[in-house]
């Protein structure tokens, strides 16, 4: 509470910390909790984004203060726990309709104050990634993807990977700039599965 | 000047027809677009209603910004006061960037009410009108072209909005775990085939804050760093950062100042 009227205000108090002219006033952590003070007060539930999606959960709140990169005890507890998070198929099929994925890799929808929350989410895939070779207008944020099967294979444990990946990007790399699809809901099991074809499926046109 | 708004709106038309691609080829074409517009920028028309809002008599307490309206640089001028902010007003106690000290000085002067302004403060897509703040924005960022940014990051407070500004630029949340930084933490990434500016740098703060306020090709409506902010906000799948709010002012002084030092070219033209 002290802290919030000092930004919204600032008080006198920081013009004497900031004695040395130029410089911060404060550290790091103090600033990033001033961040979140500004943020707790300057924002509001617009649509299906809620107010309560500006608290971070313990993953985010994680990398958030550390910078993306936890130190590695930290890191390798947290990945552990987002690993158990991961809901495998009950028949045990990881192999969808890679025809079917590459509609949901190009769909860009969802979670947003502008999109209906009874409107099924897209995986934003091209957002980030290259994938199917007919795609030209692709992100550039994850890695390419084409050819991912070609040269990973289709073996049982990649397609478990590449399920899991989807699922929670978090398991395999604690602060990944990607999301966490499956854990978030995202996407369901079955839309995973299609996305799992459509990189690894030696029919799918990403590894022709 | 009204010939050339024609000639401008069926170039903008014709823009919006290829947009829709998103490809390669639509880059450079905007690029080409954009070339052949800078000499006649539709921007300037919003320019042109905003100087009559500043200087008319307005509001229920019946004055003009002109003569009540400090941005920084003496009441009434607006010369340099689009690069020189975010600043600290002691008047308000606060650190702000332009449009939220216009709207400081349309309540706190003239005597609208905030929630009016806030009601509908961007232009939308099937409007016909920018708002009034927009046009007033527009008109007073045309008092600092081509001037170079000199927000007063030696100023204590300036210095606070700006690091924590940054310091919300990392904060990630909400389902996708997305902060700013995600989309705009490295160089030369993308999403689609959109450009993302890496905000830490000076090239690319640079790139976040030139052409704006900017008029926007798609959907040909003007547009400030307020709507860009909050639009990027409901990108990240954050909920909606409140109008002229200081987290928004922050992310502003964030990006001038890392920025600070390079040519602003006024109000620009946007994809
Ligand atoms: C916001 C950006 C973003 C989105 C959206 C995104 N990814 Fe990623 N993805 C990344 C980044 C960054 C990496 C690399 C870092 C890592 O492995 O965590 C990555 C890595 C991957 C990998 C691992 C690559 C490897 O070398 O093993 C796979 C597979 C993948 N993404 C698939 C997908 C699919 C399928 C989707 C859509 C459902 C998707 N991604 C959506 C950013 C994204
Ligand atoms: C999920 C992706 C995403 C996130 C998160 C995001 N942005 Fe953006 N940003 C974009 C895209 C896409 C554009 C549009 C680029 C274009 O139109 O060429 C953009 C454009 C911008 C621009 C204008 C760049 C220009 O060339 O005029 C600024 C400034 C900006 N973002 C700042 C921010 C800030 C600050 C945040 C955090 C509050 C943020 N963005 C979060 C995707 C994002």
């Amino acid at each position: 509470m002290k802290t919030l009227a000092m930004i919204s205000g600032v008080t006198a108090t920081v013009a004497l910390l900031a004695g040395c002219a130029g410089g911060p006033s404060r550290s790091e952590a103090e600033y990033r909790q001033l961040a979140m003070e500004t943020i707790k007060r300057d924002f509001q539930t617009k649509g299906q984004a809620k107010y309560e999606r500006l608290t971070a959960d313990e993953l985010q709140q994680a990398c958030n203060a550390h910078g993306n990169n936890p130190p590695e005890g930290i890191a390798k507890k947290l990945s552990e726990a987002q690993y158990a998070t991961i809901k495998r198929p009950a028949d045990g099929k990881y192999m969808g309709d890679w025809k079917q994925g590459e509609k949901i890799a190009q769909s860009g929808r969802g979670f947003t104050w502008s999109d209906k929350a009874t409107d099924p989410a897209g995986g934003n895939c091209y957002n980030c990634h290259q994938i199917g070779p007919n795609e030209s207008s692709y992100g550039t944020v994850g890695p390419s993807l084409l050819g991912y099967g070609k040269t990973r294979g289709d073996s049982a444990g990649m397609q478990e990977y590449v399920y899991s990946k989807i699922y929670n990007a978090k398991a395999f790399n604690v602060c990944s700039e990607m999301p966490r699809f499956g854990h978030a809901g995202a996407l369901n099991e079955q839309q995973i599965k299609h996305l799992v074809a459509l990189l690894l499926d030696p029919a799918s046109p990403v590894n022709k | 000047m009204k010939k050339r708004i024609v000639l401008l709106a069926a170039v903008a038309v014709a823009w919006t027809g290829s947009a829709s691609a998103q490809t390669k080829d639509a880059n450079a074409e905007f690029e080409k677009f954009r070339a052949e517009m800078e000499e006649s920028n539709p921007a300037e028309l919003f320019e042109v209603k905003g100087e009559e809002l500043w200087k008319a008599k307005r509001g229920p307490k019946k004055v003009s910004l002109a003569d009540s309206c400090d941005l920084g640089q003496g009441v009434g001028k607006i010369e340099g006061a689009y690069v020189k902010a975010p600043r600290y007003f002691a008047d308000a106690d606060a650190v702000m960037d332009i449009e939220r000290r216009i709207v400081w000085c349309m309540t706190e002067k003239q005597g609208f009410k905030f929630e009016d302004i806030a009601k509908k403060p961007f232009q939308g897509a099937n409007d016909n009108n920018a708002p009034d703040i927009t046009n007033l924005v527009t008109y007073v960022a045309s008092g600092s072209r081509n001037m170079e940014f000199d927000m007063p990051m030696h100023d204590a407070k300036v210095r606070d909005a700006f690091e924590t500004g940054k310091a919300m630029a990392a904060y990630r949340a909400g389902p996708y775990d997305f902060s700013c930084n995600t989309c705009h933490g490295a160089d030369g990434k993308r999403i689609r085939m959109q450009n993302l500016p890496n905000l830490s740098s000076p090239e690319g703060a640079l790139r976040g804050v030139l052409g704006w306020p900017g008029y926007r090709m798609t959907g040909g409506v003007m547009l400030t760093s307020q709507w860009r902010m909050n639009d990027c906000f409901r990108q990240q799948r954050f909920p909606e950062p409140k109008y002229a709010s200081q987290a928004v002012t922050n992310l502003i002084a964030y990006m001038t100042g890392n920025a600070n030092g390079q040519m602003y070219k006024g109000p620009g033209i946007k994809r």
